[in-house]
């Protein structure tokens, strides 16, 4: 599909001075916009835009886009990462968009990842989930031997695509209860499967769930929005386990 | 099992464990009220609600059925006054209908309107048969030689005289069946009983479920309504 020029695009975005002010939607408009054009480049345009005109440019999130390393964000047109499924916002394209459309881009909308700045929020909240128990302990020493260690090819593919996630934060932005259970699930999950992490499943599942409670994310009701926006696909059939692994800990407690 | 029941995880198993017992009942209640349009002279019916009213597994069980539903309507407001609380600052533009069933996002709602439902219902024929010095007394009938209450004469008498109440019933019974669309499966998601697989089975399952509940409890008003009961 050949590329086209959408000539004129309304964006209405969320500003904000910092953590502390009270933000409002700002419009802005950018023209002449090519399909091929990524979200974030489009965004470029309109930064360059501002710094010309001595306005103060939209603060987001990115580094490497290309879908890797989850630190885009945004909530375009009313669904985390914008209309596409299964990508970050770094990997959509402008194609996606119509002539004339207006866009609204907010921040993840989340207690616990409060707005820095524009288009910002802070997710440390899921590194301290993460600091809680999403590792293992003791050096496990270099890449083993294939088949030194026997692993299920079952649990092998499920451990790596619980590892697909990237911790963007997309499962707790859109979850109408604010809950990082998706994201909790694909860390326990993964280090579940594998042998070098089963022996802190217990105490990892228990840390973790209680520092996901305590930052004041929701409580999951299943819904499955998380699956559908994660940019990874990583399955709730992840958070099943979870629960199961909380279970089984809690059991033998 | 320090702090289980007041993590997020444990208060979603209490909420699976009570809405799987509330569907347990369900199947008996539904399967009782069908008596109600299998036999037109209502000794069936009569005969089941005796001895229902007269078991006394079923004198244990009634209160512990009470317990189940106060559970779960607590903690479901627990749980959903928190979610509401982790959310702050609301998007200015959600598309929530791309991501979510209409049922599992308003499990609150469909659970509400069950509740206003079940206190009409109750007050229909549980206070009337427990307190009938207080509402309508209820007849006699004698199946068999024994004596009983006439409970078919109660009912059928209620969906008869009013058309309101009919579509009422036809009501609770499909938000019923939509509260268990989501819920069905949930509840095992919720105590881990699930994977990708099962997933699929358990989503049927749970519409199977919803489909026997709101077609089984709406048939019964529909049936008086259409002049076909006694
Ligand atoms: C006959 C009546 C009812 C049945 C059979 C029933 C059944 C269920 C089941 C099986 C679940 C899934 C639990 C889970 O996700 O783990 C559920 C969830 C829920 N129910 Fe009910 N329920 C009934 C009445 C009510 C009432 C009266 C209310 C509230 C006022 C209510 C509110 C909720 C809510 C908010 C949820 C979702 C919460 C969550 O997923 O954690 N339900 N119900
Ligand atoms: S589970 Fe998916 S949506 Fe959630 S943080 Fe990981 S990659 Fe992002
Ligand atoms: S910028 Fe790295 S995933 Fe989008």
């Amino acid at each position: 599909m050949a590329d086209t020029i959408l000539k004129e695009l309304t964006l209405k975005i969320w500003r904000q001075k910092d953590a502390k002010s009270k933000g409002e939607f700002k419009e802005y408009k950018v023209h002449n916009i090519s399909t091929g054009t990524s979200f974030l480049e489009m965004l470029d345009i309109l930064n360059e835009q501002l710094v010309e005109q001595n306005q103060e440019p939209v603060a987001f999130d990115h580094d490497c886009r290309e879908g890797i390393c989850g630190t885009c964000s945004l909530f375009i047109d009313g669904r985390a990462h914008g209309p596409d499924d299964d990508v970050t916002t770094c990997q959509l394209h402008m194609r996606r968009f119509k002539e004339g459309a207006t866009i609204t881009i907010e921040p993840w909308r989340c207690g616990a990842f409060p707005v820095i700045k524009d288009l910002i929020v802070d997710r440390k909240a899921y590194d301290k989930i993460l600091q809680a128990g999403g590792y293992v302990s003791v050096s496990t020493g270099g890449v083993p031997d294939a088949n030194a260690i026997p692993i299920s090819n079952d649990n092998a593919e499920e451990a790596m695509d619980a590892a697909a996630c990237i911790g963007c934060g997309a499962c707790a932005a859109t979850c109408k209860n604010s809950s990082a259970m998706l994201f909790v699930a694909a860390k326990v999950s993964q280090l579940a499967l594998l042998p070098q992490g089963k022996v802190e499943a217990a105490r990892r599942a228990k840390a973790m769930v209680a520092k996901m409670d305590e930052l004041g994310f929701g409580n999951c009701t299943n819904t499955g929005a998380c699956e559908m926006e994660c940019p990874k696909s990583i399955s709730i059939a992840h958070i099943a386990r979870l629960n199961r692994e909380f279970l089984k800990a809690k059991l033998k407690d | 099992m320090s702090n289980f029941w007041t993590s997020s995880i444990g208060k979603k198993v209490v909420m699976s464990l009570s809405g799987l017992f509330l569907i347990s009942f369900l199947c008996v209640h539904l399967t009782l009220n069908l008596f109600l349009i299998f036999d037109n002279s209502g000794e069936l019916f009569n005969v089941g609600a005796n001895f229902m009213a007269t078991n006394p597994v079923i004198k244990i069980v009634e209160p512990i059925l009470a317990l189940g539903f106060i559970i779960h309507i607590i903690w479901a407001s627990v749980l959903t006054l928190q979610n509401q609380k982790a959310r702050p600052v609301k998007y200015n533009q959600r598309n929530q209908s791309q991501n979510a069933t209409w049922a599992s996002r308003n499990m609150y709602i469909l659970g509400a309107m069950v509740l206003i439902f079940l206190v009409i219902h109750l007050y229909n024929f549980w206070w009337n048969i427990k307190f009938p010095s207080l509402g309508t007394p209820l007849t006699e009938a004698v199946v068999g030689g024994v004596e009983m209450e006439d409970t078919y004469a109660l009912v059928a008498g209620l969906f008869k005289s009013s058309i309101v109440y009919c579509l009422l019933y036809i009501a609770g019974g499909i938000l019923v069946g939509l509260h268990i669309t989501h819920g069905f499966w949930s509840a095992f998601q919720s105590i881990g009983f699930s994977n990708d697989i099962w997933r699929k089975r358990l989503e049927w399952l749970a519409y199977f479920f919803a489909i026997v509940f709101a077609v089984g409890f709406s048939i019964i008003p529909l049936y008086f309504l259409l002049g076909l009961g006694n």
